[in-house]
């Protein structure tokens, strides 16, 4: 067993370390208080190359393993867990699918763009009626002359309405007629570009957590798209999407992994520089302890996760442990944040403060791609329950 | 024109500092190494000058005195853009052991412009520059914090007490670089770090030449005695503690 990074996999991990200090650091706590998305920085993160990382040169990408591309993930979030959205759904929901299963030409079209950091694409799955039930979708689609007819809507889509979102894959039931082959409903997924008629995108306001991530609703109302721009085949949506979701849980691993961090140099630093009582708290033995245990599940999860991308690099089987780890590292995520809060006592609680940031941008990581309740019965099936 | 700029392999200026074998040596253990700042900027302007197409620079090249632990340092250095590495593979003695080891490299090499930077953020010697230039039997410019080209001349600024002092001269010399001459080092972009990979770094045989120091001992800084609070009213206290115990009244 070897557990070092690559010489290039530690330059990856300094050298966003270096971006997100110099560059999220300083305006993190305003976007998120404004609630504003920033095409800046999305433009910045488009120049260091962190769009497309697991994608070929061919496509605009940089050809970098899974591990390299979690790290920059962990990285990002270990400052804010806003940018990282944006990085982590472009990469694993906005690119990827593309890159899996668009063919040539759709390739060829989207992703150069798409790796630029100029432009954003989404994945659009959730609807009011659909959340982990993914199966409930009733957003459709029917051919006619030529062309896909799409009709419904969207919610919860990260990247969704940006001005610079080009895009949507929409997941959408081709076939509800239970007399079919199977019996079984029939999902096809779309691609699905800005600015097409009677395609309507609507930011989400009011967001407890990462606010400075764009959330939106998607309205179809006899949207029309050539029929080349289905995205596979004809039925293989559920397909799409259950790949899609088992290489986007390690993205959100890597969020739980950042946030983590991050919150426990915060209470480190703040434990070691407040006194109370004489002496500074991280020297009285229940905090000290408490830190004790921050750091074992940093730990932990690193090297759950960091084996998961292994699995994925080496083509071995991933998704139970991409499940444990989207698991795992947004629960300790959450326990980590929250006793960083408790050791930064009521300042913790001001907006002055990173850690109360951290607080609220965690609390997602346990609902978004598939609730930590969906991970337990996702890891039970396949461990035979 | 080429480029060469020294580079020195140092600890993360956020080290906790900590000495072996009965403080004569550091103690490298856990220890984060990172491009000496002074020498990063330096990289940072040659690169600049090699972009900016006016200018006749076409290649930029690193070098550094150092064991295989410093090739992490090298690859960002190619990363962030040079063209290639050199690697004199033996331990950085001192100054003069330096200095002598690049210009035996650099002698061979047609450099018309070298870069140092003015001192090094572990041992602060600030001399490596001064020796290399008499070591290869070039002028140098110390304390540069601007370089220009015009035509056929290179245009340094220095800042000297109260102004900036502009110097100009042919290559090729020795440029000792301040804070300054760049604004802010580069970060490698991922494309940089995958490209860094396929560069050439090349590793050279250490010279014979003589080590003239010898370290005897390395002390820390005595820890700062605790701060006293003495209560605002009291100052017939404070008075005497710093008649009496301070001893600086
Ligand atoms: C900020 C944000 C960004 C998002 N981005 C995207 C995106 O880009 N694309 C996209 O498609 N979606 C996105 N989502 C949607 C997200 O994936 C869903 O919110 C999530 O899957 C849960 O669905 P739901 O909200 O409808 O909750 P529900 O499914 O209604 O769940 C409610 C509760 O019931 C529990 N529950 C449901 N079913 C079961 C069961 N069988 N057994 C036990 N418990 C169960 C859940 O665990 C949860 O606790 C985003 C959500 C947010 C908040």
């Amino acid at each position: 067993m070897n557990f070092n990074l690559s010489e290039e996999q530690n330059l990856i991990r300094e050298s966003v370390r270096d971006f997100a200090e110099r560059e999220i650091t300083p305006v993190a706590r305003e976007l998120d208080e404004k609630a504003i998305f920033s095409n800046d920085l999305t433009k910045k993160m488009g120049d260091l190359g962190l769009f497309g990382m697991n994608i070929p040169d061919k496509y605009g990408g940089q050809g970098l393993d899974t591990l390299s591309y979690i790290i920059a993930v962990e990285e990002i979030a270990r400052i804010d867990a806003s940018q990282a959205a944006t990085l982590a759904a472009h990469n694993s929901l906005g690119i990827s699918p593309i890159y899996e299963f668009g063919t040539e030409s759709q390739k060829m079209k989207y992703l150069p763009g798409l790796c630029t950091g100029d432009a954003l694409w989404s994945f659009g799955l959730t609807e009011p009626g659909a959340g982990s039930d993914s199966r409930g979708t009733k957003t459709t689609a029917r051919l006619d002359g030529g062309e896909w007819i799409i009709n419904g809507s969207k919610t919860f889509i990260t990247n969704g309405s940006a001005s610079i979102s080009k895009g949507c894959t929409v997941q959408t039931l081709t076939d509800n007629d239970t007399d079919n082959d199977n019996g079984k409903k029939s999902f096809t997924t779309i691609l699905l570009e800005s600015g097409t008629k009677g395609f309507k995108q609507v930011c989400m306001h009011g967001k407890m957590m990462w606010r400075a991530s764009d959330t939106s609703e998607l309205f179809f109302d006899d949207c029309r798209v050539p029929e080349e721009n289905i995205l596979g085949q004809v039925g293989q949506g559920s397909k799409i999407m259950l790949s899609t979701l088992d290489s986007g849980r390690l993205s959100i691993a890597a969020m739980g992994l950042g946030c983590a961090r991050g919150a426990f140099e915060l209470a480190m630093n703040y434990a070691q520089e407040r006194k109370q009582f004489g002496r500074v708290i991280s020297k009285f033995q229940i905090n000290a302890f408490k830190l004790a245990d921050m750091a074992m599940k940093i730990e932990l999860a690193t090297n759950l996760l960091y084996k998961a991308c292994w699995l994925k690099d080496n083509e071995q089987a991933y998704a139970k442990e991409a499940a444990m780890s989207k698991l795992y590292c947004s629960e300790i995520a959450k326990e980590v944040v929250d006793e960083a809060v408790q050791l930064h006592g009521g300042y913790g609680l001001m907006k002055d403060y990173n850690v109360e940031r951290f607080y609220r941008d965690q609390r997602i990581l346990q609902i978004g791609e598939g609730t930590s309740e969906i991970q337990r019965l996702v890891i039970s099936r396949l461990i035979g329950c | 024109m080429k480029i060469l700029v020294c580079v020195g392999n140092v600890p993360d200026t956020t080290t906790k500092v900590r000495f072996a074998e009965k403080n004569t040596k550091f103690d490298t253990n856990g220890v984060q190494w990172v491009i000496n700042p002074w020498d990063e900027l330096a990289l940072t302007r040659a690169l600049e000058l090699k972009e900016d197409s006016s200018n006749p620079v076409v290649h930029v090249t690193v070098a550094t005195v150092g064991r295989a632990g410093a090739e992490p340092t090298m690859r960002k250095a190619l990363a962030i853009g040079a063209d290639d590495a050199i690697r004199i593979d033996t331990d950085p003695e001192d100054s003069s052991f330096v200095a002598y080891q690049l210009a035996e490299v650099i002698k061979n090499e047609d450099y018309q412009l070298v870069l140092c930077g003015i001192e090094s953020s572990d041992y602060n010697g600030a001399a490596v520059g001064g020796m290399l230039s008499e070591y290869l039997d070039l002028p140098s410019v110390s304390a540069v914090t601007g370089m220009t080209f015009e035509g056929a001349d290179i245009i340094l600024s220095r800042e000297i007490d109260g102004g900036i002092e502009e110097v100009s001269l042919p290559a090729p010399f020795v440029a000792v670089v301040q804070k300054g001459i760049a604004k802010e080092p580069r970060i490698p972009a991922m494309r940089g770090i995958m490209m860094a990979r396929k560069k050439p770094l090349k590793v050279v045989e250490v010279a014979e030449a003589e080590t003239l120091t010898n370290m005897t001992e390395f002390e820390m800084p005595k820890p700062k005695p605790p701060c006293k609070m003495i209560e605002a009213e009291n100052v017939a206290e404070l008075v005497d503690l710093l008649q009496n115990e301070a001893k600086v009244l």
